[in-house]
C-alpha cells in the first residue's frame, strides 16, 4: 500500500487543490508536500537495506491478456531517487512561492502531478506501466515550461517534447519486442522487469544488427536523451533557460534523473553483453559530455545556461561511471545522481532567487554582489563548492568513485575525465568571480530600478529581516535573501556537507542492490520479496 | 592523556574557532575574532606539544599514534577511514603548522585591526588551519587529500579576501584553478596505487610496495609518483605551475607568511617525505623531481632579482627554496627537505610578516623603490628581519645554512646527485644572497625614499612578538639538525637530531664512503658564493646605487625577460587560455547551434515535408472523399474475393 | 449471349443487376453532381440499391433477416435525409446557392 500512496496520494493533492480557494493554496500545497516528503520517510522503516531484492511488491492485472500488471517495488537503486523526488517538492512550492505569480492553482496542480509521475516512473516495475510514467511526467512539465516560462518558451518546450517523445518511441518498440519474446522464452506474455531479466537476448559481437544490439540501442537512446548525453543534449540548456525556477529545479534534479535510472534498471542488467561490447561508446560519449558541457558552460554569458551546461557536464560523470560497469563506478553514479539533484537544484533555486529580484540573468549585469547580499553568496559559494567537487561536500564522493571507477576500466578515458576537476573549476569559479566579486555591477550597488528605496519591494520579504542590515542602502534593488528562501536552501547545504562527511549512511541503503548489480551482470536476477 | 582525544581536539579547536568567528562573519571586532582564533590555534599547539612527547617517549621504532574515527568511503575494495597518524613527520609538520600558525594568528590581530571583515578572515584562517592538520595528520592519500584541496579552498578565498578588486579575486581564482590543474594528477597518482596495490593507507602502502627499483618510465610506481609529482608542483608552486603563487600575494600578508610560505605550499614535499620510503625504488621519477626542483630554484631566484614588490620578491624566493626542497627530494635527501622544510618555515614567516609590518607602516605601500632607510623606524622590525636574511642566505650558524648546506652536499655526494645539480643549488644560492640582501639595502638601509607625509612607525608588540620569537627560531632553529662534520669539530659533540628523529620513517639512499674534506670544502664554497652574492648587491645598491640601471640597460633583453618573469604568464595566457576560451566558443556556437541543432532541425524538416506532401490528400472536396472511400471498399473487395 | 430464357426467368441474378445498376447511377450522382440536394439523392438511390439486394437474398435464403435490416436501413435513410436537408438549408441560407464547393473548409 505504501508504494501506491506514495505514488498516487499527489495525485489527490492536486484534485483538492483543484478545490481550494486561491489564497491558501501555496501554504495548503506546501503542507501537503510536506506530508508526502514525511510519508516517503516511512520506507527508511519498511525497507530492508540489506536485501538486494525488490520490497514492498504491489501487483494487480491490469492488462492481464498480454501480461500487463500494475506492478511497483523499490530496491536500493530506486529508494534514494524517491526519497529525493518527495524531499524537492516542498522546496519546489516554497521555491516557487514569490516566483509564480500567475494561475497558482494550475502550477501546483501541474507539480503534484509531475511528482506522482516521476515516482511512479522509479517505481513502476512492469515496462508498460513504466512506459506510461515515463511518458506521463513530460506532460506536466510541458505545461510548466510552456505556460509558466521565458520568452522563448514555445519554442523549447516543442524542442523539450520532440526530443524526449522520440526516443521513448524507439523504447516502447524494445518493450513490445521483450514482451513478445517472454512469450517464446518463458511460455506467458509478461511486461514485468523481472522476467525481462529472465531472457536470453541472443547477441553477436561486433555486429550492428543482432537483436540484443538493436534492442539495447533502442532502450538506450531514449534514456540518452532523457539524461541528456552528449550529442543528444541540446534540449537542456533550451529548456531551462525557458523554464520558471521550479521547473528548471525539477527537471535538473528529478527528471535527468529518470535517465541513469532507466540505464540501471533497464539497459545494464537486461542486456548485460550489448552493454559490456558497447560501454566503451557510453564511456567515451560521457568523457566527452563531461569536458564539451564544462567548456561551453565555461563561455555562457547567461547564469542559467552556464547552470544547464554545466548539467551536461555532471551527467557525462554518471554515465561515465554507470559504463565503468565496476562498484566503483556504478555506486559513485548512483551517488552523483543524488549530488547533482541536490547542486544543481540548488544552483537553479539561487539563480531564480536572483531573477525575481533583478529580472536579468546575465553574468555581465552583476559583479561585487558578495559585498550587498553576503548569505547569498555564501550559500551560492557553498553550493559551488558541491558542484566542483571539493573534498567534504558530495560532490567529492560522487565524482571521485566515478573516476576511480572509470579509471578502472579505461585508463584513457579515466584520465580525461579527470580534466573535468579542473574545467569544472574553471568554469564555476569564474563565473563566481564576475557575479559576486569585483566592481558593483550594472545591478548591483547604485543600478537597477530607482525609486524603490529600501526594503519589502517584493512579496514575501516581509518574513524575516535577519539578513537586512544596514549595506543596502545604496541600492534600489534589496539582493539579499530572506528567511524563506534561507529556509529553502538550508536543507539543500545541510544534505551538501551530511553526503560529504558521511557518504555510508546513503550508499548503505543502496550497497546491496548495487553490489548485486555489478557481480551479477551477465546473469542479473532480482528476488520479487512479497 | 589519550592520544584520540588530542589528535581530536588539535582538529576541533580551529574548527570551533572557524564556526565561532564564521557565525558573526559581519563583526568588526578585530580583537575578539582574533583572540578566539588565536586561541583555537594555541591549543592545538598545545595538543601538538603534547603529541610529540608522548611520540618521543615511544621507542623510535613504534612511533606512531593512529586512531580512526569513523569509516568514510566503504566501496568494494577501497575502504577509506577518517583516520590520523602522528609519527615523526606529521608530529613535525602539526608542530610547525600550529606553532607558527599560532604566531601569524597574534600578529594577524594588529594586522587586521582595521579591516572591514576581520571576523571572517579569521574564520578562513581557523579554517586553513584545520584544512592543513587534516593535510598532515591523514593516515592515507585520500584524507590528505581532503586537506590538500581544503588548504586549496581556504588559500582561494583568502588571497581573494579583498574581491572588490577584481585583480585580486583573479589571482584567488588563479591559485585555484592552477592547484587544481595539480589535483587531477594527484588523483591520477592515486588511482594507478590503489589499483596497483589496493590501498591507500600509507603504512600498509609503504609495506605492500615491492622492495624492487623499478627501471623503466612506465612501471606503476614511478608513473604515479610522477603523477603525484604534477601534484605537488601544482600545490607547492615548482615548474610549471608556479605561476599562481606569486599572483596569491593578493592575499593579506599574514596569508603569505601563513599558507604561500610556512604551510600550505610545503605540502608537497610533506607528501613525498612521507612516501619517500617507496620513492627509492622510483629513480627515474626521483630524476624529474630533483630536475624540476632545481630549475624551479634557479629561475625563480633569477626573477626575483629584477622584482621591485617587496611580497613578489619574498614570493619568488619561496618558490626557490621550495625548489630546494624537491632537489633534495630528488636526490633522495628526505631528511634534509623535511629540515628546510622546517627553517624555511621560520625565517620565511618571519619576512613575511616582517615585510607585513614594513607595509603596515608604510600605508599599503609594497614598492621597495619607494622605501629606504626604514631601519630607523621600525627597528624590531629592522633586527628580526636581519636575523632571517642571515637565515636565508646561509650564513653560519643561522638556521637556513644547515638545512641548505646539507641539501647541496647532498646534491653532490648522493647517487641521485650530481655535480650539475649541485652547481644549480649553489648558483641558486648566490641569487638568493644577491636578491636578499637587495630587499634589505632599498628597504632598510641607505636614504629613505618615500614623501614627506609618509610617517613610518613601528608595529604594536602583537605585531613584533610573533617577529622576536620567529627570529629566534630563525637563529636557534637550525641547530637540531648539525650535520656530522660540523659536529665532529664542534665543542659537545652534538649530533643531527633531526635526521635521527627521522630516520624509521623516511626512505633511505646508499651514500658512499662520506668524503670529509669534500664537504667542507663545499660548505665553504657554497658560503662564500653567499657572501660573494650578498656583497654584490651591497655594492651595487648602497655603494653604487647607479650600477643596476647600467647592467640592466646593458643586458637590454636578457633583463627585460627576467623582469618580466620570462613572460611564462603571457605564454600560458597566449598559448593556454586564451585558446580555450575560443575553442569552448567555438565549439558552443559552432557545435551545438550549427551542427546538433541543424541535424534535429533537419529531421524535424524532413517530417514536415513529408506531411505537406500527404496533406495534399486532404482537399476538402466532400466527392474526393467519397471517391476515395469508394476506391478503399473497392480494393477491400477485391482482396476478400481473391483471397477467397 | 445469354438464352431468351435466362433473361425472362426473373431470378436472383435479375434482382443483383438491377440493384447494381441503381447502386451505380446513385453512386455517379454522388460523386459527379455539385448539387448537394443532387448527391443526396443519389445517396437515397443507392440506400435502396442495397436494400434491394438485401430482399432478394432473402427471398432465396428463405429468412427474414433481410427484411429485418432493411427497416433498418430505412430507418437510417430517413434520418439522414433528415440532416442531410437541414444542412441544405443551411447552405442555401447562407449562400443562396446549394452547392458542394462551399462544403470545402476542411482542406488540410
Amino acid at each position: 500500500m505504501l508504494l501506491s500512496l506514495l505514488i498516487f496520494l499527489p495525485v489527490l493533492f492536486a484534485l483538492i487543490v483543484a478545490m481550494l480557494p486561491e489564497k491558501v493554496i501555496r501554504p495548503a500545497s506546501l503542507l501537503m508536500s510536506l506530508l508526502h516528503f514525511a510519508l516517503s520517510l516511512v520506507l527508511f522503516y519498511r525497507f530492508n537495506p540489506s536485501s538486494a531484492g525488490l520490497q514492498l511488491i504491489e501487483k494487480t492485472p491490469w492488462l492481464p491478456t498480454f501480461g500487463v500488471n500494475y506492478f511497483v517495488g523499490i530496491d536500493g537503486i530506486s529508494f534514494w531517487l524517491v526519497i529525493l523526488s518527495t524531499f524537492l517538492t516542498p522546496l519546489v512550492v516554497l521555491g516557487s512561492w514569490t516566483a509564480i505569480t500567475e494561475k497558482i492553482r494550475s502550477f501546483h496542480i501541474c507539480l503534484f502531478l509531475l511528482s506522482s509521475a516521476m515516482i511512479g516512473t522509479f517505481l513502476a516495475l512492469d515496462a508498460i506501466l513504466f512506459y506510461a510514467f515515463f511518458e506521463a511526467s513530460l506532460i506536466p512539465m510541458y505545461f510548466m515550461v510552456g505556460v509558466w516560462g521565458g520568452a522563448r518558451r514555445l519554442y523549447a518546450t516543442m524542442k523539450f517534447f520532440i526530443y524526449t517523445m522520440a526516443g521513448s518511441l524507439f523504447m516502447l518498440v524494445a518493450i513490445i519486442a521483450l514482451i513478445f519474446m517472454t512469450q517464446e522464452q518463458l511460455g506467458t506474455m509478461s511486461a514485468s522487469i523481472p522476467d525481462f531479466y529472465k531472457l536470453q537476448i541472443p547477441f553477436v559481437a561486433g555486429d550492428l544488427l543482432n537483436t540484443q544490439t538493436i534492442l539495447f540501442f533502442a532502450f538506450a537512446l531514449a534514456f540518452a536523451i532523457k539524461v541528456p548525453m552528449f550529442p543528444v543534449h541540446t534540449w537542456l540548456p533550451d529548456a531551462h533557460v525557458e523554464a520558471p525556477t521550479p521547473g528548471s529545479v525539477i527537471l535538473a534534479a528529478v527528471m535527468l534523473k529518470m535517465g541513469t535510472y532507466g540505464f540501471l534498471r533497464f539497459v545494464l542488467p537486461i542486456f548485460p553483453l550489448a552493454a559490456e561490447y558497447w560501454a566503451w561508446l557510453f564511456m567515451l560519449l560521457g568523457v566527452i559530455g563531461i569536458i564539451y558541457g564544462a567548456l561551453v558552460a565555461m563561455v555562457q554569458p547567461d547564469i542559467k545556461k552556464l547552470v544547464a551546461y554545466s548539467s551536461v557536464s555532471h551527467m557525462g560523470y554518471v554515465m561515465l561511471g554507470i559504463f565503468a560497469l565496476n562498484i566503483y563506478g556504478v555506486t559513485g553514479g548512483l551517488y552523483q545522481m543524488l549530488n547533482h539533484g541536490i547542486s544543481t537544484g540548488a544552483l537553479f533555486l539561487l539563480v531564480g532567487m536572483l531573477y525575481e529580484r533583478t529580472h536579468s540573468r546575465q553574468i555581465a549585469d552583476y559583479g561585487g554582489l558578495a559585498k550587498v547580499a553576503p548569505i547569498y553568496t555564501i550559500a551560492f559559494i557553498i553550493v559551488t563548492f558541491s558542484s566542483i567537487a571539493v573534498p567534504l561536500t558530495n560532490g567529492f564522493i560522487g565524482e571521485f568513485l566515478i573516476l576511480l571507477g572509470g579509471f578502472e576500466a579505461n585508463k584513457i578515458f579515466g584520465g580525461f575525465a579527470v580534466l573535468g576537476v579542473i574545467l569544472g573549476a574553471v568554469y564555476m569559479l569564474w563565473a563566481v568571480k564576475r557575479i559576486f566579486f569585483g566592481a558593483p555591477g550594472k545591478l548591483v550597488g547604485g543600478g537597477g530600478d530607482t525609486g524603490h528605496g529600501g526594503h519589502g519591494v517584493h512579496a514575501g520579504h516581509g518574513h524575516g529581516h535577519a539578513a537586512h542590515g544596514s549595506h543596502d542602502d545604496h541600492s534600489g534593488l534589496d539582493l539579499e535573501i530572506g528567511a524563506r528562501e534561507m529556509f529553502v536552501l538550508a536543507p539543500l547545504v545541510i544534505l551538501i556537507f551530511w553526503m560529504g562527511l558521511f557518504p555510508s549512511d546513503f550508499l548503505n541503503w543502496s550497497k546491496a542492490s548495487l553490489d548485486h548489480l555489478v557481480q551479477n551482470r551477465t546473469n542479473y536476477q532480482l528476488n520479487v520479496e512479497e | 592523556m589519550n592520544h584520540a582525544i588530542l589528535i581530536l581536539t588539535l582538529l576541533i579547536a580551529p574548527l570551533l574557532g572557524f564556526a565561532f568567528n564564521g557565525l558573526r562573519f559581519r563583526s568588526h571586532n578585530a580583537y575578539l575574532a582574533g583572540s578566539v582564533a588565536t586561541a583555537a590555534s594555541f591549543i592545538s599547539f598545545l595538543c601538538s606539544l603534547a603529541l610529540f612527547f608522548q611520540l618521543k617517549d615511544l621507542p623510535p621504532e613504534a612511533r606512531h599514534l593512529t586512531s580512526r574515527f569513523f569509516d568514510w568511503i566503504v566501496v568494494g575494495d577501497l575502504r577509506v577511514p577518517f583516520g590520523f597518524t602522528v609519527d615523526q613527520i606529521s608530529a613535525i609538520m602539526i608542530l610547525i603548522i600550529t606553532g607558527v600558525g599560532s604566531l601569524i594568528h597574534l600578529f594577524s590581530i594588529g594586522y587586521m585591526s582595521h579591516d572591514e571583515r576581520p571576523s571572517k578572515y579569521f574564520a578562513y584562517l581557523n579554517l586553513f588551519l584545520f584544512n592543513m592538520l587534516v593535510l598532515v595528520l591523514g593516515d592515507n592519500l585520500l584524507i590528505t587529500f581532503v586537506g590538500w584541496e581544503g588548504v586549496g579552498l581556504c588559500s582561494y578565498l583568502l588571497i581573494g579576501f579583498w574581491f572588490s578588486d577584481p585583480a585580486k579575486a583573479a589571482a584567488g581564482m588563479k591559485a585555484f584553478v592552477t592547484n587544481r590543474i595539480g589535483d587531477a594528477g594527484f588523483l591520477i597518482g592515486m588511482f594507478i596505487l590503489f589499483f596497483t596495490y589496493g590501498t591507500l593507507t600509507y603504512s600498509d602502502l609503504l609495506q605492500l610496495i615491492p622492495q624492487v627499483v623499478e627501471s623503466t618510465w612506465t612501471g606503476p610506481l614511478t608513473l604515479a609518483f610522477l603523477f603525484l609529482f604534477i601534484g605537488a608542483t601544482g600545490k607547492s608552486a615548482q615548474i610549471p605551475l608556479y605561476v599562481w603563487l606569486p599572483d596569491a600575494m593578493a592575499g593579506p600578508t599574514p596569508v603569505s607568511a601563513l599558507i604561500h610560505a610556512a604551510t600550505m605550499v610545503t605540502a608537497g614535499v610533506y607528501l613525498f617525505v612521507r612516501l619517500s620510503p617507496a620513492l627509492i625504488f622510483a629513480p627515474h621519477a626521483m630524476e624529474v623531481i630533483a630536475w624540476t626542483g632545481a630549475a624551479t630554484a634557479l629561475v625563480a631566484a633569477t626573477i626575483g632579482i629584477t622584482q621591485w614588490d617587496i611580497k613578489k620578491i619574498l614570493a619568488y624566493s619561496t618558490v626557490s627554496q621550495l625548489g630546494y626542497m624537491f632537489l633534495a627530494v630528488g636526490v633522495g635527501a628526505f631528511g634534509a627537505a623535511q629540515f628546510h622544510l622546517m627553517t624555511h618555515a621560520f625565517f620565511k614567516a618571519l619576512m613575511f610578516l616582517g615585510s607585513g609590518s614594513v607595509i603596515h607602516a608604510m600605508h599599503e605601500e609594497q614598492d621597495v623603490r619607494k622605501m629606504g632607510g626604514l631601519r630607523k623606524y621600525l627597528p624590531i622590525t629592522h633586527f628580526t628581519f636581519v636575523l632571517g636574511w642571515l637565515a636565508i642566505i646561509g650564513i653560519p650558524p643561522f638556521a637556513g645554512f644547515f638545512s641548505k648546506d646539507e641539501i647541496l652536499w647532498q646534491a653532490f655526494s648522493s647517487p641521485h646527485g650530481s655535480k650539475a645539480l649541485w652547481f644549480v643549488g649553489a648558483l641558486t644560492a648566490a641569487c638568493t644572497a644577491f636578491y636578499m640582501t637587495r630587499l634589505m639595502a632599498l628597504t632598510f638601509w641607505g636614504k629613505s625614499r618615500f614623501g614627506k607625509d609618509v610617517h613610518p612607525h613601528e608595529s604594536p608588540p602583537s605585531m613584533t612578538i610573533p617577529l622576536m620569537v620567529l627570529g629566534l627560531l630563525s637563529v636557534i632553529g637550525g641547530w637540531v639538525g648539525i650535520p656530522h662534520v660540523l659536529g665532529a669539530v664542534l665543542p659537545g659533540h652534538p649530533s643531527n637530531l633531526f635526521e635521527g628523529w627521522l630516520k624509521p620513517v623516511i626512505g633511505h639512499v646508499a651514500h658512499h664512503e662520506p668524503n670529509v674534506i669534500m664537504e667542507w670544502a663545499l660548505m665553504g664554497v657554497s658560503v662564500s658564493l653567499a657572501g660573494l652574492g650578498a656583497w654584490f648587491a651591497y655594492h651595487n645598491y648602497l655603494v653604487q646605487p647607479n650600477l643596476p640601471k647600467a647592467v640592466a640597460a646593458k643586458l637590454g633583453p636578457v633583463y627585460r625577460a627576467v623582469a618580466n618573469k620570462y613572460y611564462v604568464d603571457e605564454f600560458y595566457d597566449r598559448f593556454l587560455i586564451n585558446p580555450l576560451i575560443a575553442t569552448s566558443k567555438a565549439i558552443w556556437l559552432y557545435i551545438d547551434v550549427n551542427v546538433i541543432d541543424k541535424v534535429t532541425y533537419f529531421a524535424g524538416d524532413l517530417v514536415s515535408g513529408l506531411a505537406s506532401f500527404a496533406k495534399t490528400v486532404q482537399n476538402g472536396k466532400t466527392q474526393s472523399y467519397a471517391l476515395y472511400m469508394a476506391l478503399g471498399v473497392a480494393i477491400i473487395m477485391t482482396f476478400v474475393m481473391w483471397r477467397g | 449471349m445469354p438464352s431468351t430464357e435466362t433473361i425472362l426467368n426473373v431470378g436472383l441474378t435479375h434482382y443483383l443487376a438491377l440493384s447494381a445498376v441503381i447502386f451505380s447511377f446513385g453512386m455517379i450522382a454522388v460523386l459527379m453532381r455539385k448539387n448537394v440536394i443532387v448527391m443526396l439523392m443519389g445517396v437515397e438511390l443507392m440506400l435502396n440499391a442495397v436494400n434491394l439486394s438485401f430482399i432478394a437474398f432473402a427471398k432465396e435464403s428463405g429468412n427474414l433477416s433481410g427484411h429485418i435490416m432493411v427497416f433498418f436501413v430505412m430507418t437510417i435513410a430517413a434520418a439522414e435525409a433528415g440532416v442531410g436537408l437541414a444542412l441544405a438549408v443551411a447552405i442555401y441560407k447562407k449562400f443562396h446557392e446549394v452547392n458542394i464547393r462551399f462544403f470545402e473548409h476542411l482542406r488540410g
